[in-house]
């Protein structure tokens, strides 16, 4: 088979994997389907912040902006859902972009500080103010409005509509990154000061990775808000942001695969292996574990593993299954 | 009116005391490994929780517990410097995040062992010692007995840091990790020391304080994040700054909280820690060619 229709022919019959998929499973099996696409997202828009090489701790807080957001312009301003969800996303990016002007003057250590400090105080107004609803958060949120026939509390139905979202947002993701700009991201995490020298301003580079970023976790917390209709502080709390780091790190980040991968394997994994354990206490034993593995021993993670599966078991062919990302030398900065 | 003054600005150095015992063991570590160690308010839980078996289960004498916790936590530190810190030397970030896998399990491991709910632990000392001759003015001796031993702990490291070869060691490299190198320094072995006395501090700050706080596995999330405002206020890398940051953090927040209230204290304490951050990223204290 000529290597040129391996990528569309792979894509086409994934999608009809993901198509089929829910009549698959049992209806629990659905609900979490539709988690994992909205996680997903969140991942995947999490790698675009990091392309420029910043690891913030507020990316889930910033989900959160998105799903109460979108949760008050339709509960509060009447607004129809889907436009809410854009309004909420908006909105994130919104509120990234304020943040932006104090978190971006710090680098390194102080940004992951920065951020996670941010995104505490985000949570606390959460908790003060009776509009947010305090700690108990928001209820009864509008759902998504049903189209015809279709009623979209049926997890099947909202499966399809995330798919469709999260479909599109990854394909304007990826196009993002392998553009220009995309592809300047990459500089300024990994030269830039040369890129600086040539002319390209890094400080409203990351600003833009930071916005697109949390636009998109901001779909990812709207689409999470109006299908299970209620959103609260503890949601978006910091052991929420361990899992992101967790489903990234295991993943890997050099490739837009990588952290899609990792949320994929792992919540597979939490889903078949850990709910028949039925220990739902001991589970961070297991994430914890795995992180720390992953740190130690496939530094590179789970994406890693694929080009060294086919150097092992097949000649290596001229066009690799992965891209080939930026030189990983090390996960985090290199101090300047 | 005086009299509250008196009694908030009394509850606030108790406070301080024992943030500063968290924030110095914090800064120690990064100063002289660079990792910022995220599992550092787990440490302060295990201590805490080292009462709880030792003093609330066994029955056996208070201070034998927080030396027992003392101990304990601080082996924890080596025995997390040497499986997890050390291979990850190369990777700034590295650290931080296996520490994070390390707050999971320790977690997890306290909820295994001891069921997630709150530990009832009956206070060792029940009497209150009255201050400045004022009858509402009063301090419980079990807090009084936490100021005593940070300000000894705290005292004494300063005087091995200062005055003893292996402070010495310590502290270059804190400075210079490569130069103490070329010098006959060994870096494994000051890595060890710091992440004991870094995490022996944090424990025994759990251990004293557990009859006084909420004691349940998930203590320590409060706590990292009020040391992580302390470090970041004093200046990473800086003993000074931690303990001057400490105090002052610990004054504003039970101000705050005592005519105001407890959410608003903890935003303020983020805000005062950003500003820090915008305005003077090394921090009050910190010199900024480590930043």
């Amino acid at each position: 088979m000529p290597s040129r229709l391996a990528w569309p022919l792979g894509l086409a019959l994934a999608g009809a994997a993901l198509v089929a998929l829910p009549h698959l499973l049992s209806f629990s099996q659905q609900e979490i389907a539709v988690f994992l696409l909205i996680n997903i997202l969140l991942v995947a828009s999490y790698r675009l912040l990091t392309l420029t090489g910043e690891w913030s701790l507020g990316h889930v807080v910033i989900m959160g902006v998105g799903g109460y957001a979108s949760a008050l312009f339709a509960k509060l301003a009447g607004v129809p859902v889907p436009l809410a969800m854009v309004l909420g996303a908006g909105t994130a990016a919104a509120v990234a972009y304020v943040l932006s002007f104090p978190l971006f003057r710090m680098k390194g250590f102080y940004f992951l500080i920065g951020s996670f400090a941010a995104g505490e105080v985000i949570r606390l107004l959460w908790i003060k103010f009776r509009i947010f609803g305090g700690p108990k958060g928001l209820k009864l949120i509008p759902p998504f409005p049903d189209l015809g026939p279709i009623a979209f509390f049926d997890p099947t139905n909202y499966y399809y509509l995330c798919l469709v979202v999260v479909g599109a947002s990854l394909a304007l993701l990826y196009r993002i990154e392998h553009s220009r700009i995309g592809l300047t991201f990459h500089a300024v995490h990994w030269r830039d000061q040369l890129a600086e020298s040539v002319g390209v301003d890094t400080r409203s580079y990351r600003t833009l990775a930071f916005v697109v970023a949390s636009f998109f976790a901001g779909v990812s917390g709207a689409l999470l808000a109006h299908y299970i209709g209620t959103v609260n502080p503890n949601r978006f709390d910091v052991a929420q942001m361990v899992f992101v780091l967790i489903w990234v790190i295991v993943g890997g980040t050099a490739t837009f695969l990588g952290p899609i991968l990792g949320v994929v394997t792992l919540t597979i994994i939490n889903e078949i292996v850990l709910r028949q354990l039925g220990t739902d206490e001991l589970r961070p034993l297991f994430y914890g574990g795995i992180l720390i593995a992953a740190m130690l021993f496939l530094p590179g993670g789970l994406e890693s593993l694929g080009p060294k599966l086919v150097g092992l078991f097949g000649r290596r062919r001229a066009s690799a299954p992965l891209e080939p990302g930026p030189p990983v030398k090390s996960r985090g900065y290199e101090p300047s | 009116m005086l009299e509250l003054l008196l009694q908030t600005g009394v509850n606030a150095v108790y406070a301080a005391s024992y943030m500063a015992l968290v924030a110095v063991g914090l800064v120690l570590i990064f100063g002289v490994m660079g990792v910022i160690n995220f599992a550092h308010g787990e440490l302060y839980m295990l201590g805490a929780y080292t009462v709880v078996y030792v003093y609330a289960d066994q029955h056996l004498p208070f201070p034998l517990a927080v030396a027992a916790g003392l101990i304990f936590v601080g082996l924890l530190g080596i025995a997390m410097e040497h499986a997890l810190f050390r291979p990850m030397r190369a990777n700034p970030l590295g650290g931080l995040i296996v520490s994070i896998g390390m707050l999971l399990i320790l977690q997890a491991a306290i909820v295994a062992g001891f069921g997630v709910r709150m530990e009832h632990i009956p206070p060792p000392h029940q009497s209150a010692v009255p201050l400045f001759g004022l009858a509402g003015v009063t301090i419980p001796l079990q807090r009084l007995i936490t100021i005593g031993a940070a300000v000894v702990l705290l005292g004494g490291l300063w005087l091995f840091l200062k005055r003893s070869r292996f402070g010495r060691a310590l502290r270059a490299c804190a400075q210079d990790a490569e130069a103490a190198a070329l010098q006959g320094i060994s870096l494994n072995q000051t890595a060890r020391m710091a992440m004991f006395i870094g995490a022996a501090l944090a424990g025994v700050a759990g251990a004293l304080t557990a009859p006084l706080v909420r004691t349940y596995p998930y203590m320590g999330h409060p706590v990292i994040v009020t040391a992580f405002i302390v470090i970041i206020v004093g200046g990473m890398g800086s003993l000074e700054g931690a303990i001057v940051a400490a105090i002052l953090y610990a004054f504003v927040s039970t101000f705050v909280t005592t005519f105001w209230d407890g959410v608003i204290a903890d935003i303020v304490g983020l805000l005062l820690m950003l500003l820090v951050l915008v305005v003077r990223p090394h921090g009050l204290f910190g010199k900024p060619e480590r930043a």
